[in-house]
């Protein structure tokens, strides 16, 4: 599958490929579409997580390093966060080929534009992955991270993302290091076009974390624990929905990791949650919660596509991509979209 | 809408009627951001509102800055939560002594449309999205009896007050049904800094306290959504609703 190179200015126009489990079969379709195929009482569930300006550039010891936020902050004073060291370079080279930095060690200084921050925690995972208590908190802080930080970037995109191009129509609080991207089509008159077809709309805010970090420790280990919030409203839409007889529709691999982390088997029930969420959902996994998901093109090998494989079974997952990829549908984080249907 | 408990992003909030209703949100339990081009009178606002007792943080900014949207939405977000109510309120006069149409400079007459209308359109822009999600939300846009009568030397200043109102208008109109509302709302003359450079001849006494108009504008905010969304307001209508 091609990569699309840079994200499409009209969103309305990403294609869509519409997975059917039930009837084991896959068509093409315009993203639009979605507003016809989901039906009254169905409940879409998004993830409002705006995105971080998560990549920071920085020296320790004179050594020129980037610093990758991994995930919002924890601790009450918001000083705390992880982050992923990476080595000199820019967003030109893919992440496994970047020099390594130089290794971290508790107590050291990272100096940024105007703003600094000491390395108060190495992962026993790799040295690259470690905590920072930046040396400021509240506005000071946020002011100084969106003024020297950037969207974490992608080799394979023919330019850097400003900031407004990877936060979703919906964004909110900045708490994903990476962006929620299977959103980003659902512009505000596609999310109209849904309300009035009768289709609910609800979110979590999920904490997406960093796709590729180059090491391969932290890699074989990403998903990483994701901080997610699912609040009542949510759980009270979930329940609304099922009792309705509508279907429940993930907006990307995100929101099914945070909805079904916050299911409660022993209860039999989906509860409120604002936690870490350490969940990992593929083959065999049953969902309880997610019915069916909007999210981009995956392909074998990818983490997503493993968990699709909870969603629909491999076989007609790998039809439906070869197609798709003969086809000429764009994959990765700005490509296009795929809609894998309630299996009932 | 009920005000406690909600977030609140008031541009301009350093000065006159920006401050003085950052300072009555907060007062009512709003979890407010102000936001500015000037840092000390911002850290001054954001300290009053504190000694008060109410929550309040400070971003500076400048509105006619592209760039500079996402991050104010994003750092106002993070600090308070996803925007309640946008308060369009900044904007500038463009150069001083006001000057007839005639004598203003293309690129004076631009600056002032991309701080006064480009922005608040950016602003509202980036927050809007999440607005309609949760379906709720109030986005109040300062006007200017400018906006509707020609005076001399107001043009550019009354051109983009009067965008801002058609803005309002319009984008109630596209968003009709979504819970979001829209209002603008001509304070009237206030004793402010800005109406002294405007007008320095006027009689200060004669003119309204910011801080009053606060309270009847923030009583507006929390009746919001009786008013049919796209709603202008003159002073005497903002009296009779609020």
């Amino acid at each position: 599958m091609a990569p699309a190179t840079w994200p499409r200015d009209d969103a309305a126009s990403t294609r869509l490929l519409v997975v059917d489990p039930a009837a084991r079969t896959w068509r093409d379709a315009h993203v639009e579409e979605v507003a016809r195929v989901l039906r009254p009482h169905d409940l879409l569930v998004v993830n409002d997580a705006a995105t971080l300006p998560a990549s920071l550039s920085g020296r320790v010891r004179e050594h020129p390093i980037e610093i990758r936020l991994a995930g919002p902050p924890d601790g009450d004073d918001g000083r705390h966060w992880p982050a992923v060291v990476f080595g000199p370079g820019s967003w030109r080279e893919r992440t496994e080929d970047r020099p390594k930095p130089p290794r971290l060690e508790k107590g050291e200084v990272v100096a940024m534009d105007g703003l600094s921050a000491e390395v108060v925690g190495v992962s026993p995972l790799s040295a690259r992955l470690v905590d920072l208590r930046f040396d400021r908190e509240g506005a000071g802080l946020w002011a100084a991270l969106f003024r020297i930080g950037r969207p974490v970037q992608y080799s394979y995109l023919r330019g850097a993302l400003p900031l407004w191009q990877v936060q979703t129509p919906y964004a909110g609080r900045p708490m994903a290091a990476e962006m929620p991207s299977a959103g980003r089509p659902l512009r505000l008159p596609l999310l109209r076009a849904l309300r009035d077809r009768g289709v609910r709309l609800a979110s979590v805010t999920h904490a997406a974390g960093l796709s590729s970090t180059g090491d391969p420790a932290i890699d074989a280990a990403l998903p990483l624990p994701e901080r997610s919030e699912v609040r009542a409203p949510t759980v009270e839409a979930v329940g609304r929905a099922k009792a309705r007889g509508g279907r429940v529709v993930a907006v990307g691999t995100s929101v099914v990791r945070a909805l079904e982390s916050a299911w409660d088997e022993p209860e039999g029930r989906l509860r409120a949650a604002d936690g870490l969420t350490t969940l990992r959902v593929g083959p065999g996994f049953v969902p309880r919660v997610v019915d069916g998901l909007l999210t981009g093109i995956h392909e074998p090998g990818e983490s997503h596509f493993e968990l699709l494989q909870a969603f629909a079974p491999r076989p007609l997952l790998e039809d439906a991509l070869r197609h798709a990829a003969s086809a000429g549908y764009l994959g990765h984080e700005f490509g296009d979209s795929s809609l894998v249907l309630p299996a009932s | 809408m009920n005000l406690a408990g909600r977030s609140a992003l008031v541009t301009g909030g350093s000065r006159g009627l920006g401050r003085a209703l950052g300072a009555e949100l907060a007062r009512r339990g709003v979890r407010v951001v102000l936001t500015a081009r000037g840092e000390s009178a911002l850290d001054e606002a954001v300290a009053a509102i504190r000694a008060e007792g109410g929550q309040a943080q400070g971003l500076v900014a400048d509105q006619g800055e592209k760039e500079a949207v996402h991050p104010l939405v994003g750092a106002a977000a993070a600090l308070v939560g996803p925007v309640d109510l946008l308060v369009l309120n900044a904007s500038t006069l463009g150069p001083l002594p006001l000057r007839e149409l005639s004598e203003t400079e293309c690129e004076d007459f631009a600056r002032v449309l991309e701080v006064n209308l480009l922005g608040p359109f950016r602003l509202a822009k980036a927050v809007l999205g999440s607005m309609v999600l949760r379906g709720q939300g109030v986005v109040l846009a300062i006007s200017s009896d400018a906006a509707v009568s020609g005076y001399p030397g107001w043009g550019a200043y009354g051109v983009a007050k009067a965008g801002l109102d058609h803005l309002v208008r319009t984008w109630a109109a596209e968003l009709a049904g979504t819970g979001v509302v829209f209002l603008s709302v001509d304070p009237g003359e206030m004793d402010t800094e800005m109406h002294a450079q405007a007008m320095p001849e006027a009689d200060r006494s004669a003119l309204a306290r910011p801080a009053a108009v606060a309270e009847r504008i923030a009583d507006l905010v929390g009746s919001a959504d009786r008013l049919p969304s796209g709603t202008r307001l003159d002073p005497a209508g903002l009296s009779r609703v609020a």
